[in-house]
């Protein structure tokens, strides 16, 4: 459990560990700066400025918590808080990161509200709105481009999309059956053998 | 109240299956919050999406914003709550479990065997949020726009926004 902390009492390269107002603070830092994603600033707070972990127990936290369902640097905010100072710890973490973004879009939330009458306002927020629509068709595109030549990737992929924005069945019962579709046909016909 | 518990028991659901992060289960919130409760119509459910994407933080801040338009404040605590709370549980949990298994070759098998499906949820999400937002050319106009200048620039995604928004301030959403 308290495996970050120990190391970091032996290793000079990372600061002593800190408590659970630090922990508020960081994280509340780390909400605020990051748009459109958090993750190369979580690395940047936690490794380089803080120096809480090493690169490597980043890359461990890391791993686990884009392996569990949940935003990862959400769960990365929970693993960290609950390394240093335990559950208290973790609380104070996850607060710190949801607090200043939460204010943030009801404060956004207030105004669209108030103002969704108003012709310009509304042409603001339609452009707004289609932009954001751009950018995660940008991060659909991304993610797809590595399986491009692995076929059965691409057949889940396609079953996903006709499952859910076609059909549009429920994603629980979607997913027991794109979930282990997709682990065993990506073990049969892993992406390297593929493009052979 | 009852809104409140159906709030409690989406969210909850979907803190559990968000594998991948949070775009993956956009197409049900927007399906439960649509379709299933009525809550809102498709477009503004995108245009909430659209105010979250302008914050700052985690993408998954739509979540409190749903939760606050649904039910105000308690809304927006129980809706926070039941997204953020489960997955970390599920996270306090595991950590210990994981410096055991993070080596074991199933780990990887199921943590790069999901990837496809995880892909294809995102592709849904960009689809339905697409097509509930771009009502008009004009509009398909500024997605493609921003799409292509993402993929192809390094711009940072505010400009990009801040580009949609006064596009369509100027008029370009009408035609």
């Amino acid at each position: 459990m308290r495996s970050a902390q120990e190391a970091s009492e032996q290793a000079p390269e990372t600061a002593p560990p800190p408590d659970c107002w630090q922990l508020f603070i960081g994280f509340l830092g780390l909400g605020l700066i990051g748009f459109g994603g958090v993750l190369p600033m979580a690395r940047s707070m936690l490794v380089e400025r803080r120096r809480w972990l090493t690169g490597d127990q980043f890359t461990e936290l890391l791993g686990l918590c884009q392996f569990l369902p949940g935003g990862n640097v959400i769960n990365l905010s929970v693993a960290v808080g609950l390394d240093f100072r335990g559950i208290p710890g973790a609380t104070a973490a996850l607060f710190g990161l949801i607090a200043g973004p939460t204010a943030v879009v009801v404060g956004l939330g207030v105004v669209y509200d108030r103002y969704s009458d108003d012709p310009m306002l509304q042409h603001f927020f339609s452009g707004l709105a289609a932009a954001a629509a751009g950018l995660l068709v940008a991060t659909a595109v991304k993610m797809l481009m590595p399986l491009r030549s692995n076929i059965p990737a691409l057949l889940v992929v396609a079953l996903s999309v006709v499952a859910i924005a076609w059909v549009r069945l429920p994603l629980l019962p979607s997913m027991l059956v794109l979930a282990p579709l997709s682990i065993v046909l990506s073990w049969r016909f892993p992406a390297g053998a593929a493009r052979r | 109240m009852n809104t409140l518990v159906a709030l409690a028991v989406i969210f909850t659901q979907l803190s559990l299956l968000a594998f991948g992060g949070g775009n993956t289960i956009l197409p049900e919130m927007q399906r439960q919050v649509v379709q299933v409760h009525g809550w809102m119509s498709a477009q503004e459910f995108s245009a909430l999406f659209a105010l979250a994407q302008a914050a700052p933080g985690p993408n998954m801040m739509v979540v409190p914003l749903v939760g606050w338009h649904v039910a105000g404040w308690p809304g927006l605590l129980v809706s926070s709550l039941a997204k953020f709370g489960p997955s970390s549980l599920l996270t306090g949990v595991v950590l210990g479990l994981w410096r055991r298994f993070k080596d074991r070759p199933w780990r990887r098998v199921v943590q790069s065997g999901l990837v496809p499906m995880t892909v294809g949820l995102v592709a849904a999400s960009a689809i339905l949020i697409t097509l509930a937002t771009d009502h008009s050319w004009g509009l398909f106009l500024i997605t493609g726009v921003v799409a292509a200048a993402s993929l192809m620039t390094r711009l940072h995604p505010l400009w990009l926004l801040a580009g949609g928004a006064l596009a369509g301030l100027a008029g370009l959403g009408a035609l």
